[in-house]
């Protein structure tokens, strides 16, 4: 008699347990796993997203959760990382958080119909419902800080120095370029490409290169710009900055920022999936929308 | 044009980046002259870049700075020389494990530690009196205006020429390279000369890293180094084993590289996946018209084996 009691109470432990594991996306709490190419702490691209989740965990409380995958730029470990979450079955929404990740997202996504993800910067979801795309006008930023570089610029040179020619990192030189010259027509913007978003040493002494050309200003895209902003500050140069505010680095240098604020679209998709919509919908980031935004540092006055 | 090209501050650009392939390419040759190839020079660069721009940022002693870096060295370094001489490790194998534990350790700790990138107030420029003012030609600009770390690489040369060439402790060194049989039977201990040429490699690492950290570029942020360790792996075979062809090829690979930043600064339309690929290209033809006449150390990567 005993054991037949007690092999009930198995049973129906187990049962308990078993109902209650699938279950684990749908309690209250809103968890987002995201995979990002560099650092959290890089005052760019990865950091932009990290401080965005950062804020809507400290909005929501216990309402949300998130894990972030960080320096993840080879797109296979990220694949491993997004596959695993997927199939967890524990996040409801996943981020890839690199144009790189658009082909593993174009894979994954179909075989995780009730799993919604969102990567970017791009404006391509595949024609999958559940699959938002997420980009930033970084041309609108690009114009304005173009505009007053040129307006501020002495000698009338300016340095750019830019990671690789693709992206954001594109928009916000040529939205620079464009908005340089619509001020000063004679005003040259020397633009150097490096080929990567990483190469501190190199984009140093192209930062050097500029100022011995007599450019009075500077300004640059991607993780590396760490290394222009001290070149900058060491020549009492200006500096024009994108991605994430870098005016604490930049002190004194620090003209303008244009920073990207995802939470504002994030807390629209968080909306849309808690509403049952897991996707379809591509976000572009403007100044108008409130995603772009412009921060002015010390030496903007 | 040419002048445009040619101006003086590309040759300034081009010692500069040639200061830290130096440091850490001095070092890896004389580790290699005892046999040892240490592949993690990469991640050494990394510990000593972090150590002594978080030494400078909490003290602001540059001195201390370069201590720091020096001693981070030295701990990587004997742990190198434990591993590869005393285990006897597979060289290749154990320096990729170096270069990842110093990748990852110096993220970790300026995560930790610092936070977000800082800048510090780093080796200033000196200008050396009189001689920094002439005008001929640039010199003055080209030579004598660099901060400290500059000068000390390029001092480097001659006197590891003169160490490896002259010194009974040269002998020593290129003896247990080539044949450490022989050595051992001399009574000279294999061992500890290759320790001793490791350990220095390794703090010569450590410098190179702080050569950017706290010298020429004054921040730090995860990576810093960016591949910087490799080439200088590469410049010690370029260089042929000797302290003069490593400068040669650290100067060379240098100049292509200020070269193709000048070439965009002045705005010569270049597609710039050419200019970047340049140096690597120009560096490897180089090697291939080379001289072909090698000082090798036969018993590179070969761990030693008493036979007892």
């Amino acid at each position: 008699m005993n054991k037949r009691i007690l092999t009930l109470v198995l049973v129906v432990m187990a049962m308990v347990v078993l109902s209650a594991l699938p279950a684990a996306a749908q309690d209250d709490v809103f968890r987002v796993a995201a995979v990002a190419p560099s650092a959290t702490n890089d005052l760019a691209f990865s950091q932009s997203m990290y401080k965005a989740l950062t804020m809507l965990d400290e909005e929501m409380g216990d309402g949300f959760d998130f894990v972030f995958q960080e320096n993840t730029f080879v797109v296979d470990d990220a694949a491993v990382a997004l596959r695993e979450w997927a199939s967890s079955g524990e996040y409801d929404l996943i981020i890839a958080h690199g144009s790189q990740y658009g082909s593993i997202i174009e894979e994954l996504a179909p075989e995780f119909p009730e799993v919604s993800f969102a990567w970017g910067t791009d404006v391509n979801t595949y024609g999958l419902d559940n699959v938002f795309a997420y980009t930033a006008a970084a041309d609108q930023g690009g114009y304005l800080n173009g505009a007053m570089a040129a307006y501020m610029s002495e000698s009338g040179t300016i340095g750019v120095v830019g990671p690789i020619e693709v992206g954001d990192a594109k928009l916000y030189i040529d939205g620079f370029v464009a908005g340089a010259q619509a001020v000063n027509p004679d005003v040259q913007v020397l633009v150097n490409y490096i080929q990567s978003f990483s190469d501190v040493p190199l984009a140093t002494e192209a930062a050097n290169t500029f100022v011995a050309n007599g450019a009075d200003i500077l300004t640059g895209s991607a993780q590396m710009v760490v290394g222009p902003i001290a070149v900058a500050k060491e020549n009492g140069l200006l500096w024009f900055g994108t991605q994430a505010s870098q005016a604490e680095l930049a002190e004194g240098a620090g003209v303008m920022f244009q920073v990207y604020r995802w939470d504002t679209i994030l807390r629209d998709m968080i909306e849309k999936i808690q509403g049952g919509t897991l996707g379809g919908e591509a976000y572009t980031l403007t100044l108008a929308n409130g995603g772009l935004q412009m921060v002015m540092g010390q030496a903007g006055g | 044009m040419i002048e445009n090209i040619l101006a003086p501050s590309v040759f300034a650009t081009c010692l500069r980046l040639a200061t830290p392939y130096l440091f850490a390419a001095i070092g890896e040759m004389f580790g290699q002259r005892s046999g040892v190839l240490n592949l993690g020079v990469e991640g050494i660069m990394l510990m000593g870049a972090f150590f002594a721009h978080y030494v400078v940022l909490s003290t602001g002693s540059l001195l201390l700075g370069v201590i720091g870096a020096l001693i981070a060295g030295l701990v990587m370094g004997i742990a190198v020389a434990f591993v590869n001489v005393t285990l006897k490790a597979e060289q290749g194998i154990s320096g990729i494990g170096v270069y990842l534990f110093g990748l990852g350790m110096s993220e970790l700790l300026f995560k930790t530690l610092v936070g977000t990138p800082r800048s510090v107030s780093g080796f200033p420029p000196l200008h050396i009196p009189v001689l920094s003012d002439i005008q001929f030609l640039g010199i003055g600009q080209i030579f004598f205006q660099h901060n400290l770390l500059v000068y000390v690489a390029f001092a480097l040369v001659p006197i590891s020429a003169y160490v490896l060439r002259r010194t009974p402790l040269g002998l020593m060194i290129r003896a247990v390279g080539q044949n450490p049989e022989a050595a051992d039977a001399m009574g000279i201990s294999v061992t500890r000369v290759r320790y001793m040429t490791v350990i220095f490699g390794a703090m010569m690492a450590g410098l190179a890293g702080a050569s950017l950290s706290i010298a020429l570029l004054n921040v730090f942020q995860q990576n810093l180094t960016s591949g910087l360790g490799f080439i200088a792996i590469a410049l010690v075979y370029f260089g042929r084993w000797r302290p003069f062809g490593v400068m040669l090829g650290a100067l060379l690979f240098s100049f292509v590289n200020a070269l193709q930043l000048q070439i965009s600064a002045i705005g010569i339309d270049v597609p710039s996946e050419f200019a970047v690929m340049a140096p690597y290209v120009i560096t490897i033809i180089a090697l291939v018209f080379a001289s072909k006449q090698t000082e090798k150390p036969t018993a590179l990567t070969k761990p030693f084996d008493r036979g007892e």
